[in-house]
């Protein structure tokens, strides 16, 4: 008995053990992922990194030519269509996708909206859909030709809408289809962010006399940020790296108008074999990327502290 | 309150026989809220299931009748064709034994893996482990598309090549798998930790006894997010598969449409079968990610 009293007040006041035994424990815990981040991620991306200064061509031996590749990018107008489609994909589509995913969130959380349940599985089914099939299925709703919608257009009088053949409505009904896509996802965030704002700020809130729109705004917006700024990083990152719908859709047509950043850069590493190019490029996408991730995390930040 | 009839066996919601009874003037100030929000609710679920709705209709249309006009929403007589022509057309039951296989290991290692790592991210401070969370973020920096030559030559140089395992094991790590756990561990009070510190747990048993149970509502999320991102994954196993008995759905379906002329037909029924696996386990599963109270036992 003596002795237990004595190993508990004995264990305690030793700092060091203590931090010791707080290394162990996490550096367990990550163990596996950090193997498995520095096989499939740092190695891959250090070759490729060393890729970008040659003239590497998927075969055979190359040599390192410098800063060339990079030179080349920024005179290439190819790369800048691609760059500045890719940028403007990612500001239609993150805005349209955290307005539409909130506001239905917001919808299905409410008590007064009735057939939550239903609607709920609804908005959700068609993120379980590959971006093949997305592609395939909106392909099929917007075809120009044979399209449900332009047949529905052409009812009511109207010509036949060049979905295919115009690149901004082209890039459009990617958009939407993107959205529509997504919204599933975003919205299953926000969903458990608005169910977690403790349900007493709301009945303080209308006690004080403040209508939906003031409880939206003043309550649910500011106690959702943190989720917020999830659902913002990760579709403008999947905005940025958005490639599958737009080939199945229209192969990033029409011509090669709407080539985003990814699949520039898989046409120039795989269709044209200049995989020290395609690297050059990767490397200012991941820069993009980067400094789009660590503006967002600096405005986070601000909006928590203030 | 309100007078009711004697339940009868029929009625199996009371409740809502209530509801139904309740005089109108109390309920009338919900109604004028109920009434904009349910509409608004229905027009966007409508807007939301009409693309699929049309797909799946369209699909069980003879191939005959797939582009006549006047275009009709129900299908006049309804067949199965595309679907059976989809199913021969290619080894679809190879490749979905191949993805389903792929699919649940890859499941259960990311989830296992994320939420060891989301924990020791969220309940430890040191100066590595936020290192680490920022190498992990810029994972979803370098995503898989653009490193697709130099992770195909270190997967190969791994011996790899061609095999389940090289498609199984770069993608078990996720970003957003690690996320997940970090901010649902983040809102696990420290003093729940402390307690159990105080009450002469170790670490990694606190782990295993207390956190990983309370956590399973993320878990169950994230393996249907796993599930489906590994379902639906095309240019990896696209690029690893080299031998036709181990392909994917995706690559099924887009042999499919990679051909010159799209047989739409077939592309419909290859299509509408490769959503059903998904669908159905979001269906069996979706009450738990649905309704998961996330915040489940912690209240305040």
């Amino acid at each position: 008995m003596t002795k237990r009293a004595s190993d508990v007040s004995a264990s305690p006041p030793s700092p060091s053990r203590r931090r010791s035994k707080y290394t162990l424990a996490p550096l367990v815990l990550i163990a596996a992922n950090v193997v498995l981040f520095s096989l499939f991620f740092v190695w891959p991306a250090v070759i490729g990194l060393v890729y970008s200064f040659t003239n590497y061509t998927g075969v055979g031996a190359f040599q390192f030519i410098g800063l060339e590749n990079y030179h080349n990018l920024i005179g290439d107008s190819t790369f800048y269509n691609a760059l500045t489609r890719t940028l403007l994909y990612a500001v239609l589509f993150v805005p349209l996708n955290f307005g539409a995913s909130l506001l239905i969130a917001n919808l299905l959380v409410s008590k007064h909206a009735k057939g939550g349940t239903v609607a709920r599985v609804i908005f959700f089914i068609p993120w379980l859909l590959s971006p093949i099939v997305v592609g395939v299925l909106w392909r099929w709703l917007f075809g120009e030709n044979f399209g449900l919608v332009n047949y529905i257009i052409e009812q009511f009088g109207g010509g036949a809408v060049p979905w295919q053949s115009n690149a901004d409505l082209s890039l459009l009904v990617v958009v939407m289809a993107a959205s529509w896509t997504w919204t599933g996802f975003s919205m299953l965030l926000f969903i458990a962010a608005i169910k977690n704002v403790p349900v007493s700020y709301y009945e303080a809130a209308s006690l004080d006399g403040a209508g939906p729109w003031r409880q939206f705004f003043s309550i649910t917006l500011p106690s959702i940020a943190p989720t917020s700024f999830i659902v913002i990083l990760l579709n403008t990152i999947n905005a940025m790296k958005e490639y599958p719908v737009f080939v199945a859709l229209n192969n990033g047509g029409p011509g090669s108008s709407n080539n985003l950043l990814v699949q520039y850069i898989y046409e120039t590493g795989f269709k044209r074999g200049q995989i020290g190019y395609a690297s050059a490029a990767s490397f200012v996408l991941m820069i993009i990327l980067m400094a789009v991730a660590i503006i967002q995390l600096i405005v986070n930040r601000r909006v928590e502290n203030r | 309150m309100t007078t009711t009839d004697i339940p009868r066996p029929v009625d199996a919601d009371p409740e809502k026989a209530v509801a139904k009874k309740r005089p109108r003037k109390p309920v009338s100030g919900n109604l004028r809220r109920a009434v904009p929000a349910t509409t608004l609710l229905w027009i966007l679920a409508c807007l939301y299931g009409l693309p699929v709705l049309w797909f799946i209709l369209s699909s069980l249309k003879p191939a005959s009748d797939l582009f006549s006009y006047p275009l009709s929403l129900v299908p006049h007589n309804p067949t199965l064709s595309g679907y059976f022509q989809a199913w021969r057309s290619a080894n679809f039951s190879q490749y979905f034994i191949n993805t389903t296989l792929v699919c649940v290991i890859t499941t259960i290692l990311t989830v296992g893996v994320s939420c060891c790592t989301g924990y020791a991210l969220a309940k430890y401070d040191n100066r590595w482990l936020k290192a680490f969370f920022i190498c992990i973020l810029a994972t979803t920096m370098l995503p898989g598309e653009v490193m697709l030559a130099p992770s195909f030559l270190v997967v190969r140089n791994l011996g790899l090549y061609n095999s389940f395992t090289g498609i199984v094991l770069p993608a078990v790590l996720t970003a957003t798998g690690c996320f997940m756990f970090r901010q649902f561990f983040l809102t696990v009070p420290d003093e729940l930790l402390e307690a159990a510190r105080i009450d002469g747990a170790r670490e990694l048993s606190i782990f295993v006894r207390i956190m990983v149970p309370i956590s399973r509502p993320i878990m169950l999320t994230l393996a249907i997010l796993s599930f489906q991102w590994r379902w639906n994954d095309y240019i990896w196993p696209l690029l690893m598969l080299n031998d036709p008995d181990k392909f994917t759905v995706q690559i099924g379906i887009q042999s499919i449409v990679g051909a010159q002329n799209i047989n739409w037909s077939v592309l419909l029924g290859a299509s509408v079968i490769s959503m059903i696996p998904l669908i159905v386990v979001f269906l069996v599963f979706q009450r738990y990610v649905m309704s998961a109270d996330i915040n489940a036992g912690l209240k305040d």
